[in-house]
């Protein structure tokens, strides 16, 4: 039995967990939301996470009913992530190792959401989809490493939908990725955009530029130097988000179903904040249907980030006798998720 | 006509079938109902013609690839020539392995990576991006005959173009990278011996490509930043 507790801060979400042996106490976050129009910068994040951390470990404990003596491990976000808002993480989690005189494990967070979806669906040896803000990465596991067969070859799948929000000034409210998912239902009309699979590779910064400028007539205007009078066509925001999330989508199905007939296998399983999105869980479902396949998805509670699966990751290299010394809890921007050796897999 | 099921790819079926009373290889691509109607329509169009296109192209400049004897954009159907006894690089090398072990399995896959890195070249220096480079997409076919024991054929063009662009190969060579470090981790060697011998017969953007593949690595490395 290993009860551990996990923060999560790499991003604009902080968030708290507590598990016991597979087991979910208490899931507590808070989101850091910047006005429409406008991303989250890392020191006004790190501030908003220092703001909120102390009285979020108070409610998580609450919310388990345990008292810090009965914890066994004290689990962090190393990376990757921003350092500033990671840092805060960090020196929480410090402080509460020393404070409680428990261990401490910095968790990668990639781990921790691959983990948390095989936790919470059950799922085995999936073929595992990562989309998030700052990730897109179809992940295999062969012999004690999560390998990652395909990936974006430039920005992350939700950074492009979190900017494509941002120039239609969409609410950040509760995340950009959300409110495009609900325009995106009123859209009929299919908009042509650069598709575009490299391998099991994608790329997603030229859809980016394309969409920008068709949401944008008067950019249009002025670089393709037409007649002023000659009318430019306008696409309504539904359309264009509708159409956004079709291709990209299709996109990530694509590479999934690839790696899938690559590895010969069978399931996959969908995490990361984007994959909390209903229209990519259904085309998934649709590819596997036509396979013989099982897809496995899990809700925003657990998709997005969260410190359940920090502190899950955690326990699981904990119970394996996977130790930290205490100078090496530091934070790193840069940690790939096939860096970590998988020692709790025994498959 | 009954047809035999080979496998069952990711883009599509696999049946072995008669053109013109000759045996060949069927490979239908299925509609893709998590697709959009019109996007389906308009990736499948477009895979199967640069497939026609670009094995074309390959074995006008000597590179091994299936002929295609026949398309119809109707039924999403290609005939092509069928190779019965090869199997992928990626089988070929995984056997390799598992017979002789890791030691004595690095000549012959060394010798493999420099003929592969070879013909990727010189497909380069005819402008054909090939679009997935894997290991599950080159076929080792035997010849018993030959003293090199046996050919080397590329498949499943569906994603290449033509193109002149040093990104394109750059993106090309990085594809292959990342497929074989994925799939072969354990023999991480492969990548550079192929490398060493597309240097060779890439033709004269050599130099230029090669900084356009740093620079398409520099992006991913880049990328390793946020969680």
């Amino acid at each position: 039995m290993v009860c551990a507790l996990g923060i999560e801060g790499s991003a604009n979400k902080i968030g708290i967990g507590i598990v016991n042996d597979g087991k979910v106490l208490a899931n507590v976050r808070r989101t850091y939301i910047t006005p429409p129009g406008e991303g989250f910068l890392p020191k006004e994040t790190a501030k908003h996470h220092r703001e909120v951390i102390l009285a979020l470990v108070q409610a998580s404990l609450k919310e388990a009913q345990l008292q810090p003596a009965d914890l066994d491990v004290i689990c962090y976000t190393k990376g990757p992530g921003m350092a500033p808002p990671l840092l805060v993480g960090a020196i929480v989690a410090r402080t509460l190792s020393l404070l409680w005189q428990k261990p401490l494990l910095g968790v990668n967070h990639c781990i921790g959401h691959i983990e948390m979806g095989r936790l919470i669906t059950g799922a085995q040896n999936p073929i595992v989809l990562y989309v998030s803000g700052g990730n897109t990465q179809v992940i295999a596991y062969s012999n004690k490493r999560y390998r990652i067969f395909g990936e974006t070859i430039d920005i992350a799948v939700g950074n492009c939908l979190d900017r494509f929000a941002r120039i239609i000034k969409l609410s950040n409210d509760p995340s950009p990725g959300y409110n495009i998912e609900q325009l995106a239902k009123e859209g009929k009309q299919y908009i042509k955009l650069p598709y575009v699979v490299k391998g099991m590779d994608v790329s997603f910064s030229g859809i980016l530029s394309h969409i920008e400028e068709l949401a944008e007539p008067e950019k249009r205007r002025n670089k393709r130097k037409k007649p002023q009078d000659e009318p430019e066509p306008e696409y309504s925001q539904a359309d264009l988000c509708y159409s956004l999330q079709e291709t990209i989508f299709a996109m990530l199905v694509e590479i999934t179903e690839r790696a899938m007939a690559h590895c010969e296998s069978n399931e996959v399983l969908i995490v990361g904040g984007v994959g909390c999105n209903e229209r990519l869980q259904q085309m998934m479902g649709i590819m596997c249907e036509e396979r013989n396949g099982k897809l496995f998805a899990i809700d925003e509670r657990y998709c997005i980030d969260n410190g359940l699966m920090i502190a899950h990751a955690g326990a699981e290299m904990f119970k394996t006798g996977t130790k930290m010394p205490f100078e090496d809890s530091f934070v790193t921007q840069r940690y790939r998720t096939d860096e970590v050796l998988v020692n709790w897999r025994e498959d | 006509m009954a047809l035999e099921i080979i496998k069952q790819g990711a883009e599509g079926r696999l049946y072995l079938g008669e053109y013109k009373g000759e045996s060949c290889l069927i490979k239908e691509r299925f509609v893709k109902k998590y697709r959009h109607p019109e996007l389906d329509t308009q990736i499948t169009r477009q895979r199967m013609k640069a497939e026609v296109k670009a094995a074309g192209r390959c074995l006008a400049a000597g590179i091994l690839a299936p002929k295609i004897l026949h398309s119809d954009l109707n039924t999403h159907k290609l005939y092509m020539e069928y190779f019965g006894s090869a199997q992928t690089a990626k089988h070929f090398i995984q056997q390799t392995v598992a017979k002789s072990g890791e030691e004595q399995a690095k000549q012959p896959l060394e010798e493999l990576c420099r003929r592969i890195g070879g013909i990727i070249g010189q497909m380069h220096a005819n402008n054909v991006i090939h679009g997935d480079l894997t290991t599950s997409n080159i076929l080792i076919n035997p010849t018993p005959n030959s003293s090199d024991g046996y050919d080397i054929i590329f498949i499943d063009f569906g994603l290449s173009h033509y193109n002149q662009a040093t990104e394109d190969k750059g993106v090309d060579l990085y594809v292959l990278e990342r497929a074989l470090l994925s799939t072969h981790s354990e023999q991480p060697y492969l990548f550079e011996h192929i490398l060493a011998a597309y240097r060779k017969t890439c033709g004269k953007d050599e130099a230029a490509v090669l900084a356009k593949f740093e620079e398409v690595r520099a992006r991913g490395r880049k990328r390793t930043m946020i969680g």
